[in-house]
Order: structure tokens, then sequence, then C-alpha cells
């Protein structure tokens, strides 16, 4: 089963939401994933742009009430 | 009833809360009613933004330190002694020599190093600033370059957000200064889709680096350095040649946190608004030590011990919550060897940068002095 853990980037202007992710990326196992929290609408464009362009594969993409949930499985 | 203070780490962040606690806790200090202890890893303080300067002369080694002692309140028990296991089920931390501190609150303030070992390569083929030895390192480098292929690259997470675009602009005027800008090809990377993480700053660095000709690569997380081949390559697929590679390293928090069991890459869970550790009502976490979404550098670590400060004291003396943390967070930005810019933002507040003048960057040299004022818990 794989394992989830959420990073709630709402606010986050600097690093953000996508960099958030980068860095927390690189410490959980192939196959687990990883839910970002945003309150940026840019994330849920730039966010799948980079894990398409590096090979994650995008599990989620929510808009929700007054942010979006965008959860990404690492996929090497 | 006593209450024991222990704070675990002497950075800027734990050195502000020790100072400001002494002064807001004299009296209680005086009759023994509070203690406050301090676990460092080293009996120097260094002012860290100062490195930036150092590749390029505009800093002599000795304004970077200070006696750890002299910067504490003399009120504070300072021990070289660093910690080696936080339990916070039974309030205690124990040290290298082998001691054991109880406490009543605890400053979780151990912050963040590089690690550069964790990229193949880049220990052995890029030049960083981030540390004493490799910013020397940068400085003879730079001394030595003569023009060709410079990379500027940026990896995740970093501390201080804008010093890979100030050390970019540096040395476009150095090699400008040194005449060999027609012989030296400048590029940035940067790890997602735009320059910086800040909009507006990624904006403004883009006209810049347009106008400069300097050019860029978004998307670009590194995945190896080849020393031999002097070529960088990222996990999106991109190589570049360099004859001169500068990088930030990808940076960690500290061992301890990762062998206390709290976080694997060293990052303590961290309340956004209370500054407590997760789970926790009596340990507060500051600087680079959270996990907080925000940016890593000396202004967040001060606005944070302000915080933690007034919290701690009014648990201390009134058994009551002081107030929250808004996210707030300023940085200077050098433009140049000439001019600066500044710009501010907490959770609710976007930035909003200004244009570049010469007064901010006098400002920004001057506040390289002031910083001993703020460690001292005066500014």
């Amino acid at each position: 089963m794989a394992e989830r853990q959420t990073i709630d980037a709402r606010g986050s202007f600097c690093p953000g939401p996508l960099m958030e992710l980068i860095a927390a990326i690189k410490n959980i196992e192939v196959g687990d994933e990883i839910e970002v929290l945003s309150s940026d609408k840019g994330s849920a464009n730039d966010i799948p742009a980079w894990a398409k362009k590096v090979g994650h594969e995008v599990v989620e993409n929510n808009e929700r009430d007054d942010h979006w949930s965008i959860t990404v499985r690492r996929a090497k | 009833m006593a209450h024991n203070i222990l704070i675990v780490g002497g950075g800027l962040a734990g050195t502000i809360v020790a100072n400001g606690l002494c002064r807001q806790l004299g009296p209680d200090l005086r009759t023994g009613a509070v203690s406050i202890t301090m676990l460092g890893t080293s009996d120097t303080h260094m002012y860290q933004p100062g490195l930036l300067y150092l590749p390029f002369g505009r800093i002599r080694e000795q304004e970077l330190f200070r006696e750890q002692r002299k910067v504490l309140d003399r009120r504070v028990n300072f021990l070289v002694d660093p910690a080696t296991y936080i339990d916070t089920d039974n309030n205690q931390v124990s040290t290298e020599s082998g001691k054991t501190f109880g406490y009543d609150y605890c400053v979780l303030a151990t912050g963040s190093r590089i690690m550069p070992q964790n990229i193949p390569g880049m220990q052995e083929g890029a030049h960083q600033f981030y540390d004493l030895d490799g910013a020397r390192k940068l400085r003879d480098a730079l001394d030595k370059f003569e023009g060709g292929k410079v990379v500027v690259n940026v990896n995740a997470p970093h501390k201080c957000p804008v010093a890979p675009l100030e050390v970019t602009f540096m040395m476009y005027e150095l090699f400008q200064h040194k005449g060999i800008l027609d012989k030296t090809q400048i590029t940035y990377t940067y790890p997602i889709g735009r320059l910086h993480a800040l909009e507006p700053v990624a904006h403004w660095a883009k006209g810049e680096f347009d106008r400069y000709g300097i050019h860029y690569q978004t998307f670009f997380n590194t995945a190896e350095v080849d020393p031999q081949k002097q070529t960088i390559t990222s996990e999106e697929g991109d190589t570049y040649d360099y004859d001169l590679l500068v990088t930030i390293p990808p940076h960690q928090g500290a061992q301890v946190i990762t062998d206390s069991g709290i976080n694997k890459a060293g990052w303590v869970p961290t309340g956004r608004y209370s500054l407590a550790y997760e789970g926790t009502t009596n340990v507060f976490v500051v600087g680079d030590t959270t996990n907080l979404p925000i940016s890593k550098a000396g202004s967040t670590a001060h606005f944070e011990a302000d915080t933690t400060i007034d919290n701690l004291v009014s648990l201390v003396k009134e058994g009551r919550w002081a107030r929250d943390y808004d996210g707030k967070v300023f940085c200077f930005i050098e433009t140049g060897l000439q001019t600066g810019t500044y710009v501010w933002f907490n959770y609710q507040t976007p930035p909003n940068p200004g244009p570049p003048s010469e007064m901010i960057h006098w400002f920004k040299l001057a506040y390289n002095r002031m910083y001993w004022l703020s460690a001292r818990g005066l500014l």
C-alpha cells in the first residue's frame, strides 16, 4: 500500500508549493505519494507540468473550496 | 515553580531567543525561578549572509565571526555540547558528552546544512559559497577565471532564496570589471518553471537576465555533475557544459532531528501559527529547523524568534499564550555590486519588491554590521 503524506503549502509564496514538492519527493520511496495543498491556482498547472517533465505521475488534481489539492506519485 | 528553558542550537534563531528571554525575564533569572541553557555546536557565531560577499573581496573574514559567548547574554548557561537525541516524550535532550538535560520548555533551533554529497559529482565538480571553505575556494576560482561557460545552479531545498540571483548579478559585474564579459556566458538554472520562487522577483529577474544576456534554464533539478567532462545534467534531461560551476546545494536539517526519529530530512513538523512542534505544547521550533513552507532565511528566524520569546515569557509569567506567528519574511536583494532592493511577505500578503536603488544597497551593507545587534536582541 502506497504511503501518502500531505504538504500544506497554502499561503506559501516562497519557496512555494512546487519547490516544497520537489524537496519532499526526494525523501519518499518510489510508489509513495505526496498531496500538495496550494492556495495558488498556478500550482494546478505547474505541478503537473513538472511531474510530466521529470516522469512522475499526477494521481489527483482537484479544486476545493479555497485551494487546490494535487497528488503526485513518485515514479522513479 | 522553577522553569528550565533549554535551547538546542546556537545559530541566529536560538541566539535571538536566548537573549530576548534574558531581556524580559531578568528578575526571574536573578531569583532562579527561570534558567536558560543553550546547547551549541561551536564556540563561534558566524554571520552567514556575509559569505556572499567573501568571493568578491567585499567583506573581510574576521567581520563574519564573533565569540558566541560574547554574543550571548551572560545569564545564558552556554555549553558547546551538541545534542545527539531529543526525547520530547520525557522532556530531555542527550548530548555528545554523555549528559542529559531535562527541560520544562525546549526551543529547537538546530538549523540546516548543505548536502552537496547527495548529488553525484557535486562535491568534486562544483563551487559553493554557503560555508567558509566554499566561499574561499570560490574567491580563488573567480580570481583565476579568465572567461568561459559559467553555470549558476540552484537546488531544492535551499536557504537564503535570493542568494542565487545575487551571486549571479555580482559575478556579472565582476566579469564586467575584469573586462571578460565578451568571453563569458552565464547560465542560471532553477528547479521550478520560473527564475525565482517569488513571482514578482522572477519577473524582474527575467527582464534583467534578458537585458544582460544571461541565459537561463527552468525546471532544472540536478541529477549529477561530471567533474571530468565538466557537465551538469538534470532529472528533466538537460545537460550543460561548464568551465566554472557555482551551485547552491540541496539542504537538509540537522542530523539530530533525523536521529531522534522526528523527521527523515531533519525538518521538524511545526504549527504554522504556534511554532510548536506538532503534538507538543512545550517544544517550540525556530529558524531553518521548521518544516514550514516559507523561506529559510535570517529574517524568518528573527520574526519566529520574536514570536517565540513573547509566547515563552507569557507562558512562564502568566500561564497563557501571547500571539501567533503570521509567516512574515523580509529579504534584501543585492541587484549588483552597487544597487539593491528588498521584498517582504507573510501568509496573507504577497510580495511586491520595489525598484532597486543605491540607498537600499547601502542599508544592506549597514545591516551586515547591525546583524550583531539583531543577534543580541537589540534590533
